[in-house]
């Protein structure tokens, strides 16, 4: 039976995306967060502290900067860069954190938990939950853990558990499985601090909310830089928090083109690459309803990127939403673009993107090659490279060597 | 109302109800370690006097289970085993003369993917009694249930120990063929005692509604089933019966082995129920 649905504003839903399908073992604390989160933003206070965190703690706001030299070589638009790989820990994920630790306090819970894929997620939750004074644990894949050998050490140092998990493709994915499965028997005194605009409601809407700073300051810097709002913004979409984060706020600017920019690793056949929203279709993932990479069958395919943030087979509801609806562009670019771009921020802007980003800055710099020099590029920089290092020099060493 | 009570499910409830019957409800992973083996299994079952039984779909990511059932999912994927493997095995089982009432147990993600009604239709026609989708909560199972009910498959829904009291009576409003209440806040597999609170639950439960109540999530011996019995209609029981699966297979043991392995520990767990 194919009815004809019409986007309903159904709570939690993006159009026809989002939901909440979880076990009804999770459907209470879902509920008490719905609840806590709806009364936290409502509370001027609670506001305050959030505003003096992510201020004294994240260091924010982040920079608003002009890449002359990277705009010289493109040969078009000014691009711009969004610097939060200048944050605390070196990248977004301090901002949700900060808001979910804060949230957590509120309350009343004892211990975090957290997923991670590259290990971001998970030392900024390592973080947050130290300086508020929480116990935290972390999943994390064990191939995760074998290639982010430093993030292991950083969460550690920071006072956080690393739990590793071994099953499936021992990833993100993996390791979000079994946050959910922790949240399942703990949620009375934990909470779960998941890590992107994915999952049931009301993370989506949560994690972006947290993320919309990004948005809000560089809406007010592009302004009093430029005396208007840049033609196009760029960010990557793994799970699609940094991009929701600049791209919300501004949302209802429709001068302003976006485009989210996937993982199109080394190819677009099924297992070679995380363009979730080019490649996939819509289904079932993790609580929520979106676009997701998996089988005929509708069992979670293998995914791939050289960005471990990327490399998730599901994305936020929301940018389903903001597809369907022609808002925003999904595009992709594979390792080898990401790598190159990485050595031309490098070399051009003295920034060492992480590979996560250096998608969207490929994306830009095309862009920005074919349109005038009077137009605007904003990019999303949304975490610094010094996580991927090694894995850039392996890889660079292998092709020396093959 | 429901427009089920031609279905097995919902009359094997009332016969046992009628005849002052509990009833174990094994869970099986269906196609782990083959669709041969599973088929013999219920067979082998059904001779020892189960009447329900539920049959796991293989899922690549089923957050609601813990390690033993996981792994026999990821073990009968790797397999090659697929949904429609399922319904050819249930199929199968029916036509060689299974009476067993079957539930499918099987996550969202693949009745979504397949299509709600195409879903349902195969399963119906296979010869499922039920549905239960764990990772389908009443906020989301609207368009679901008619689906169901007009297939005459029984929507089996879960009630957890986190679930507030008004919500309870709620689920148990929609749920058709037997609530599955979840003993623990947490996953499945093996434990050694149920929170005493699950029982009063129940109890309390039992007093305002008439739809059968099952107890499953860690009941792992026949003293458990026998505790869980005194105020369900029946235990279920999963982890444990896999867990003795997966131990044969791993030493090696044939067909005929395996299945007179779990066969007999059903025999023990269900003997405080005959």
């Amino acid at each position: 039976m194919s009815r004809k649905t019409q986007p309903t504003p159904r709570k939690g839903y993006f159009g026809e995306y989002g939901g909440m399908f979880v076990p009804e073992t999770l459907v209470s604390a879902l509920a008490e967060l719905d609840r806590a989160f709806a009364e936290a933003m409502a509370d001027e206070k609670f506001l305050a502290e959030l505003d003096r965190c992510h201020r004294e703690i994240a260091g924010r706001p982040s920079e608003l900067y002009l890449a002359r030299r990277l705009s010289e070589k493109c040969g078009g638009a000014k691009i711009y860069l969004k610097r939060e790989d200048m944050n605390h820990t070196g990248a977004h994920k301090i901002n949700n954190t900060l808001g979910q630790a804060l949230l957590a306090v509120r309350m009343g819970k004892k211990r975090v938990i957290a997923e991670t894929g590259a290990g971001q997620h998970g030392v900024a939750t390592a973080t947050a939950a130290t300086v508020l004074g929480l116990d935290c644990d972390v999943y994390m894949g064990t191939e995760d853990i074998r290639r982010q050998q430093l993030n292991v050490f950083r969460m550690e140092l920071l006072g956080a558990r690393v739990l590793p998990v071994e099953t499936g493709q021992r990833t993100l994915k993996d390791a979000t499985n079994e946050a959910m499965r922790d949240w399942m028997a703990s949620s009375e005194h934990t909470h779960y601090i998941l890590g992107s605009v994915c999952g049931p409601h009301p993370f989506p809407t949560m994690v972006r909310e947290f993320q919309c700073c990004i948005g809000r300051e560089a809406r007010e810097q592009m302004l009093a830089a430029e005396g208007r709002l840049p033609e196009v913004i760029v960010a990557c979409v793994g799970g699609g928090s940094n991009a929701a984060g600049i791209f919300h706020p501004m949302i209802d600017d429709k001068q302003v083109r976006m485009v989210g920019v996937e993982a199109a690793g080394t190819g677009l056949r099924l297992g070679e690459h995380a363009a979730t929203l080019c490649a996939g279709s819509p289904g079932v993932l993790h609580g929520a309803k979106s676009y997701v990479l998996q089988s005929e069958d509708g069992q979670t395919a293998p995914v791939h990127s050289v960005s471990a943030g990327l490399d998730y087979p599901g994305v936020g509801p929301e940018h389903s939403y903001w597809k369907r609806i022609g808002r925003v562009s999904y595009t992709c670019r594979t390792d080898d673009e990401a790598l190159a771009a990485t050595a031309a921020l490098s070399r051009a802007e003295g920034i060492i993107p992480a590979l996560e980003s250096a998608h969207a800055v490929a994306e830009a710099m095309d862009l920005a090659g074919k349109m005038s020099a009077d137009e605007i590029v904003l990019v999303n920089l949304s975490g610094r490279g010094d996580k991927d290092c090694n894995e850039i020099a392996e890889i660079l060493r292998r092709r020396r060597g093959g | 109302m429901s427009g089920l009570d031609d279905n097995r499910l919902v009359r094997t409830f009332a016969e046992l109800r009628s005849a002052g019957r509990k009833t174990l409800s094994p869970f099986l992973t269906a196609g782990f370690p083959d669709v041969e083996t599973t088929a013999a299994l219920l067979h082998d079952f059904e001779a020892r006097g189960v009447k329900v039984c539920e049959l796991g779909i293989p899922f690549s990511d089923p957050i609601a289970d813990g390690p033993t059932i996981q792994s026999s999912f990821t073990s009968a994927l790797d397999a090659g085993f697929t949904t429609a493997d399922a319904m050819e095995l249930v199929r199968g089982y029916r036509s060689a003369g299974g009476g067993i009432a079957l539930v499918a147990m099987v996550s969202y993600s693949i009745v979504f993917r397949r299509d709600a009604s195409r879903f349902l239709s195969e399963a119906a026609d296979a010869g499922f009694d039920g549905v239960l989708i764990p990772d389908l909560p009443l906020e989301e199972a609207g368009e679901f249930e008619p689906l169901a009910a007009e297939r005459g498959l029984a929507n089996v829904m879960l009630i957890a120990p986190t679930t507030p009291p008004q919500r309870r009576l709620q689920i148990a409003g929609h749920c058709r063929g037997f609530i599955y209440y979840v003993s623990v806040a947490g996953i499945t597999g093996e434990r050694d005692k149920l929170p005493e609170a699950t029982i009063e639950q129940v109890r309390e439960l039992r007093g305002h509604t008439d739809t059968a109540i099952c107890i499953g999530f860690g009941i792992s011996r026949p003293e458990m089933v026998r505790t869980v019995c005194e105020v369900a209609d029946g235990a279920i029981v999963g982890s444990a019966i896999v867990h003795r699966i997966a131990d044969a297979i791993q030493q090696g043991a044939s067909r005929d082995d395996i299945v007179a392995r779990a066969g007999e520990f059903v025999s023990e767990l269900i003997e405080p129920t005959l």
